[in-house]
């Protein structure tokens, strides 16, 4: 006999669509943060906006918190369930509603995966620029709870740059609608704030999306160094050049040494870091900055770099970038994957610094971070099934945040604060500053029941620690960045 | 008596100062800085100077009150700029006026508005707590995004004390052409069609008085030569020379095309939606429009003495909302309707009221 509340819930959801028992709950217990676990009271699966409004109500009448989740690739635990609360999936709501070519839109459900916008617009010549490595797998409704990045953020911005509009309930149960088609708004920006809210505000029912026209042309280049000093001098040329590069991407040699084993990427031989540029536009502009990139890149003392000659060989070099995270699953059964920030033209003191720490603390750390904007993605490899392992790891972790923080950067670039970074928080805000954040959210969920647990310190939420990929990274559909 | 705080620290005690305040720049938006009387006006004007800029990170970090034609020099000097073109640079207008405006320019076009370089704000809630929101680097993901949140905020939820900013490099080169347009269904046509195009145009302006659509290229000059030659070759038109494109993106970043005295709006909207704003204005005595950023944004110009009220209405008729930057007319136009969830975030912000409410204006 399921509780009563589950029962009164019944009368919401069709019953066939809330998963309650123990084996059905457990596919839920964790997201792309690994080492977390929470046991939810029951999954839903709503398959309308009206009906994830009518849960949301439901969760406010009944004051049990709830966490909305797509496909669970979080990396800060933001899908974490809280224990004993809802957990309402959106992977149902996953139609495109609306594509509209010459205003450059599209108009989606929560739960459509980000790499289906750029298909759909793929024969209008448009495309959906926000990246993030989960983009075969990961939602739309997550990338605008998390702000998601990826590899082009210092040309094209994060996800909130590429939010035009939101339809969307409240914790209050309040649904609301702002901006719209338009790239320009009146009066304060409403769709900014909610986006990176990581569902502590409430839940995206419907998302307006610009795209851009596809670019052109590519050209994309990738360079290996003797040393990361010589990878990161090129780094700091080619942006004192005045070139405006779609990404700029570094690797360190032990996350080359996962992505040789793990899809065969080919490098350099005895290169300490790997470095791939990519220049993107109308062809007559790539024709004339590639001169100059080839220039910069000739006298920066690589030991080879390589040109990709076609598009095949632009994706071999963006898979070994890409799936470099999960090939780290490789070397080691558990990793941290770590998303702090700091000003660009202190790359090379924090790496040093993070090696230093790593090696006191007995551990290894991978290196796969976009260059171009200082965001840093230290993998710290452990092995959960050794007593104080996770703790050394985390740790490490806390010590490389506290780094970016003191060096002027940010405790997440990307990622988002979420479970695993709210001890954090107080590190980057005054205690002012947290309150008005806290009382931001009270504005949006006066209850508190909108995935409580997560950005805030002190603990809303239990968690136990668990290890080992995530199943889906396991079979290789996802990867982390 | 106007508060004129030379400090961060001044600044917050003005605010503390006064149960009613409002901010206010070097007045090139009057609008926004109408109050009702018994409001205390904190003038930015000796909030000035540019605090931090690293031209390595792509950042720069200034006091609210300084002209943005002051960063824009600054930024140039290292081959830089702010990509979306802050209007009302040559009158004098303020960084903290043009977020709390929430004013992009014709370059928005090409990468995004004034609310995709803003990077991290220092304000002063209504609490008089001066705080610390976003960060100084380029990428930051911590905290909720609220100086994204005060573009086009007016002033209503805080005082504006330091920005941070993402900057871009400089084009080597531009060249702007001029396309013949004839009425505002050819416009939005064009909007659309090179909108889509490969050639990733900087700016995309229409002016219906001169029955012409404005496409401005950035880049190599090489590479602009030939795709000039191409847009040429779909549509008839002319390059303009160096100093005509000077002087006619000038006038556009100066509204120089408005009526002086009178009132001018901005008004938000989607390129399918043009065709009947250029029709409304088309009715209103005297009504003038432009068309900014491939038809995502109207300003509207009416003499003094003109028919506000028929505006704000045939706004609301076509569901469009807009910001009025000067003139006799109600701060914000057309549709308005705020969720109960934007007094709550005002009280969050400014729980005793010391800015003036979002509405009534």
């Amino acid at each position: 006999m399921p509780p009563p509340v589950l029962q009164r819930l019944a009368a919401v959801l069709s019953p066939d669509r809330i998963l309650a028992g123990a084996a059905q709950l457990a596919a839920y217990e964790s997201d792309g943060l690994t080492a977390y676990k929470a046991r939810p009271l029951a999954v839903v699966i709503p398959e309308s906006a009206d009906e994830v409004v009518a849960v949301v109500r439901f969760c406010r009448d009944e004051r049990l918190p709830f966490v909305a989740r797509g496909s669970g690739t979080s990396l800060s635990g933001g899908s974490l369930p809280v224990a004993g609360g809802i957990v309402i999936t959106l992977n149902r709501l996953n139609r495109i509603l609306r594509l509209d070519p010459d205003q450059r839109i599209a108009v989606v459900e929560p739960g459509v995966v980000n790499a289906h916008v750029s298909v759909a617009a793929l024969p209008h010549g448009l495309y959906y620029a926000p990246d993030p490595s989960s983009q075969p797998i990961c939602t739309i409704g997550g990338n605008v709870a998390f702000n998601s990045g990826g590899a082009h953020c210092l040309k094209y911005g994060m996800t909130s740059n590429h939010v035009l509009g939101l339809k969307a309930v409240l914790a209050t149960g309040e649904v609301v609608t702002w901006g719209g088609a338009s790239r320009e708004q009146a009066g304060p920006d409403w769709c900014g704030l909610f986006v990176g809210n990581e569902g502590l505000f409430g839940i995206a029912l419907e998302v307006t999306l610009q795209l851009l026209p596809r670019p052109e042309s590519y050209h994309t280049v990738l360079a290996g160094y003797r040393t990361l000093e010589l990878a990161g001098d090129a780094v700091s040329a080619i942006v004192a050049s005045g070139l405006l590069p779609g990404a700029i991407e570094m690797m360190d040699a032990l996350a080359l040494e996962a992505a040789v084993a793990a899809v065969h990427a080919e490098y350099p031989p005895g290169c300490e870091a790997v470095l791939i540029v990519e220049l993107e536009g109308p062809r007559e502009v790539v024709a004339a900055d590639r001169v100059r990139l080839d220039a910069i890149l000739a006298a920066s003392r690589a030991v080879e770099v390589r040109v990709a000659r076609d598009a095949d060989e632009r994706l071999a070099i963006w898979k070994g970038r890409k799936s470099a995270f999960s090939a780290v699953g490789r070397l080691s059964p558990d990793f941290i994957v770590q998303d702090g920030v700091v000003p660009r033209r202190r790359l090379g003191e924090a790496l040093r610094r993070i090696d230093e720490m790593t090696r006191a603390a007995g551990l290894r750390c991978a290196n796969v971070f976009h260059a171009g904007d200082g965001n840093l993605h230290p993998l710290i490899l452990y092995d959960g099934r050794q007593p104080g392992a996770l703790e050394r790891a985390e740790e490490l972790a806390g010590r490389i945040l506290r780094m970016c923080v003191a060096m002027g950067g940010s405790i997440t670039g990307e990622h988002g604060v979420g479970v695993e970074k709210r001890d954090y928080l107080p590190d980057m805000f005054t205690p002012d500053e947290v309150d008005c954040l806290r009382r931001l959210r009270e504005a949006f969920d006066p209850l508190g029941i909108a995935n409580p647990g997560k950005m805030f310190p002190a603990g809303e939420a239990s968690a136990r620690p668990a290890h080992g990929l995530h199943p889906l990274e396991r079979a290789g559909v996802i990867s982390r960045v | 008596m106007t508060a004129t705080p030379a400090s961060l620290a001044e600044l917050q005690d003005a605010v503390r100062a006064a149960p009613r305040v409002l901010a206010v720049g070097a007045g090139t938006k009057p609008r926004l800085a109408a109050a009702a009387d018994g409001t205390r006006r904190i003038s930015t004007v000796r909030l000035r100077g540019i605090t931090e800029y690293e031209p390595d990170e792509y950042t720069f970090t200034a006091l609210a009150g300084t002209p943005v034609r002051e960063i824009a020099a600054a930024l140039a000097d290292r081959g830089q700029y702010l990509p979306f073109d802050p209007p009302l640079a040559a009158a004098g207008a303020t960084l903290g006026g043009t977020v709390a405006a929430g004013l992009s320019g014709p370059g928005r076009f090409r990468y995004g508005g004034l609310r995709d370089f803003i990077l991290g704000v220092r304000f002063v809630d209504g609490d008089g707590r001066l705080l610390r929101m976003g960060g100084k680097v380029v990428k930051n993901a911590a905290g909720f995004d609220l100086p994204k949140f005060f573009v086009g905020s007016a002033g209503r939820f805080g005082v504006l004390g330091e920005l941070t900013f993402k900057v871009f490099p400089r084009p080597a080169a531009r060249l702007t052409l001029r396309l013949p347009a004839a009425g505002p269904a050819e416009i939005a046509a064009r909007f659309s069609a090179i909108g889509r195009a490969r050639w990733e145009a900087e700016a995309l302006e229409a002016v219906p008085r001169n029955a012409a659509v404005y496409l401005r290229l950035a880049g190599p000059a090489p590479a602009l030569a030939a795709l000039a030659r191409e847009v040429l070759g779909r549509w008839p038109g002319e390059v303009l020379s160096e100093g005509t494109a000077a002087e006619f993106w000038a006038g556009v970043g100066e509204f120089a095309w408005a009526h002086p005295g009178g009132l001018l709006a901005k008004v938000p909207l989607g390129p399918e939606q043009l065709p009947a704003l250029a029709a409304l204005a088309a009715g209103l005595a005297d009504g003038r429009v432009h068309f900014g950023a491939g038809g995502s944004q109207a300003f509207l110009s009416l003499p003094a003495g003109g028919e506000p009220a028929r505006l704000d209405a045939g706004l609301r008729d076509l569901g469009l909302a807009g910001l009025t930057l000067r003139g006799d007319a109600p701060l914000r136009l057309g549709r308005v309707a705020d969720p109960a969830v934007a007094a709550a975030v005002k009280r969050a912000l400014d729980p005793a009221g010391r800015f003036p409410a979002l509405d009534p204006s």
